[in-house]
């Protein structure tokens, strides 16, 4: 089998999912399958093939940078859909890893 | 033993765009909290983000300017994670192929040399959002989130903090003089983070390196750095093995603390993002795009030291920032003496806005304004212990020096006419001092242009009453 229950754990848990054993056991074996079928495909030769990103036909669509007005009724729709907000700011428990991360 | 250090810099600039990233919100960080939001940004199902323009050719002016090469077949990537600063779990990067690859700078050292340092790539992404921690809770504004970010990698160039601290300078520079970032790290518009490892001299294989994160200035960053050469040498030297782990700046200390050890790039599950397109950049669009570069600080520099005939230390300090350098230059185009204003500039101007912990915009100073003081002291109508005065008040009431000084009755005396009359006078009351010049001591004369300066309360012309006040003395 191409793939370990223990992979598939750890999968579920970078994308914040628990599953029963018999789920983890059902999806080991599926992921398998899709694994199989990519093992399958890696034996045509693509020597000097270029990788492809996309499938559909397009490229470069650009949009000129102009900004939209801000949208409070919008915004407050958004805020509302939160699970909790104040005073404008989407209300969440606390993080515990280091104050914040920006962007990496 | 000794060591060979090696430092790498990831560089997280943000750009000025009118609007974000990936969606036509507006990039103002700092508005009322989430305002400048919209579904794209809080990542609702079925939403689209589209490509913002002016955020690719403001990665393509940096990566030119940088001397990088930019990637004609671009596509953008996935990185997924989760936390609450990035509601749609996963941030759009360029993992693949970055926008700009193998560029470099050179960095003046303080023992004189010059030094390239390689930069390995350049890729466009987006900032994510703002979090406030307060007690069991944490505070999220998405204004921030897909804010257009350029990442500067370097290569492992760098062998020491002081190298690392001049590539930041030098980075810093270029890139505000390119227009495309303020590049403020007080406002977190320029980010970086260290990896620093050390080796046995002469050892080929680099040694195990530490990633320092949470750096906010230029100066933390080199002790942090100097901080972790010596740790790192004495765990090897006590027979200690170094861990890859992600390392704080502690100011208060000086020191580095632990914050984690690293998780490995699988983790991020990256694939390329199916929302957008590629992007194909192609010779005119990059053309185009350098020929709208402004000039760089190293061309001004020469045309300083050309054209205008200053040192090479006073051009250095004058585009050490965008700001300076403008000002000096409209200064100069309003009809300036250009030595004597970059002697202001870097003087008077410069006292006053450390003093004052201001920046140049945030002054009422015009380069009219200076220009027309600098030409009302060398034509002889103020003298310079009255500039300083007037210098004050156009710098912090904005005034029209020209005519404050004649409203203020500062012109200086300089004319024969009314000051003759006067010298007479001194000289008639002062026969001793006559004696005295007849016998050769010079300090008669100080003495005598004392007692005219005194008698016009500052406002004669020295170097006219020196002239006048030695004619007469030979006529006597």
């Amino acid at each position: 089998m191409a793939i370990s229950k223990e992979q598939v754990t750890h999968v579920a848990n970078l994308a914040r999912l628990s599953f029963t054993d018999e789920e983890l056991g059902q999806f080991t074996d599926q992921l398998s399958q899709i694994t199989d079928m990519f093992n399958e495909l890696q034996e045509v030769d693509t020597t000097g093939v270029a990788p492809m990103t996309h499938v559909v036909d397009l490229v470069n669509v650009l949009r000129p940078d102009e900004p939209a007005p801000a949208n409070p009724a919008e915004r407050d729709a958004l805020l509302h859909n939160a699970p909790d907000a104040q005073d404008g700011y989407i209300k969440v428990p606390a993080i515990l890893d280091n104050g914040g991360t920006d962007a990496e | 033993m000794n060591f060979e250090t090696t430092i790498g810099l990831e560089v997280h600039v943000e750009l000025k765009t009118k609007s974000k990233m990936f969606s036509p919100s507006a990039n103002e960080f700092g508005d009322t909290p989430n305002m400048n939001t919209n579904v794209i940004d809080w990542g609702y199902p079925g939403v689209l983000p589209t490509v913002n323009r002016g955020a690719i050719e403001y990665g393509m002016r940096a990566a030119l300017a940088l001397n990088a090469t930019v990637s004609k077949e671009n596509h953008f990537d996935r990185k997924n994670y989760f936390y609450p600063d990035n509601p749609k779990a996963y941030q759009i990067t360029q993992f693949e192929q970055p926008i700009g690859t193998k560029g470099w700078v050179e960095v003046h050292l303080s023992d004189g040399s010059t030094k390239k340092i390689g930069i390995e790539e350049l890729h466009l992404e987006e900032d994510a959002g703002k979090n406030t921690h307060t007690g069991q809770y944490s505070y999220v504004d998405l204004n921030r989130q897909g804010t257009p970010l350029i990442e500067i990698v370097s290569a492992p160039d760098m062998h020491s903090p002081e190298e690392a601290y001049e590539y930041m300078e030098t980075l810093r520079q270029i890139i505000q003089f390119t227009g495309v970032s303020d590049v403020k790290m007080e406002e977190g518009s320029l980010r970086v983070d260290a990896n620093i490892s050390i080796r046995p001299v002469g050892q080929k294989e680099y040694g195990v390196k530490t990633e320092l994160k949470n750096i906010n200035s230029f100066s933390f960053l080199r002790k942090g750095l100097e901080y972790e050469e010596k740790r790192q040498a004495q765990i090897l030297l006590s027979g200690g093995t170094i861990r890859q782990e992600t390392r704080g700046f502690n100011e208060n200390t000086g020191e580095t603390v632990l914050q984690r050890v690293k998780e490995g790039s699988d983790d991020y599950r990256y694939f390329p993002e199916p929302d957008i397109p590629p992007l194909h950049i192609d010779d005119d669009w990059i053309e185009k795009v350098r020929a709208s570069i402004p000039e760089m600080p190293a061309s001004r520099r020469n045309r300083y030291i050309n054209d205008f005939g200053l040192t090479a230390s006073d051009a250095q300090v004058l585009t050490a920032n965008l700001e300076m350098s403008d000002f000096y230059e409209a200064t100069v185009a309003a009809g300036a003496d250009a030595k004597l204003a970059s002697n202001w500039l870097q003087g008077e101007v410069s006292a006053y806005l450390n003093a004052e912990h201001l920046g140049l915009a945030d002054t009422k100073l015009t380069p009219a304004h200076l220009a027309t003081m600098i030409s009302l002291i060398t034509d002889g109508t103020i003298s310079s212990k009255i500039a300083k005065k007037v210098f004050k008040e156009i710098i912090t009431n904005g005034s029209e020096p020209k005519a404050w000084v004649e409203a203020k009755g500062m012109v200086q005396l300089s004319d024969p006419a009314k000051l003759l009359p006067m010298i007479t006078e001194v000289l008639d009351n002062n026969a001793q001092s006559i004696e005295d010049f007849k016998n050769g001591k010079d300090r008669a004369i100080g003495f005598l242009v004392g007692q005219l300066m005194k008698q016009t309360h500052g406002q004669a012309n020295p170097k006219v009453v020196n002239q006048l006040l030695i004619g007469e003395l030979k006529k006597r």
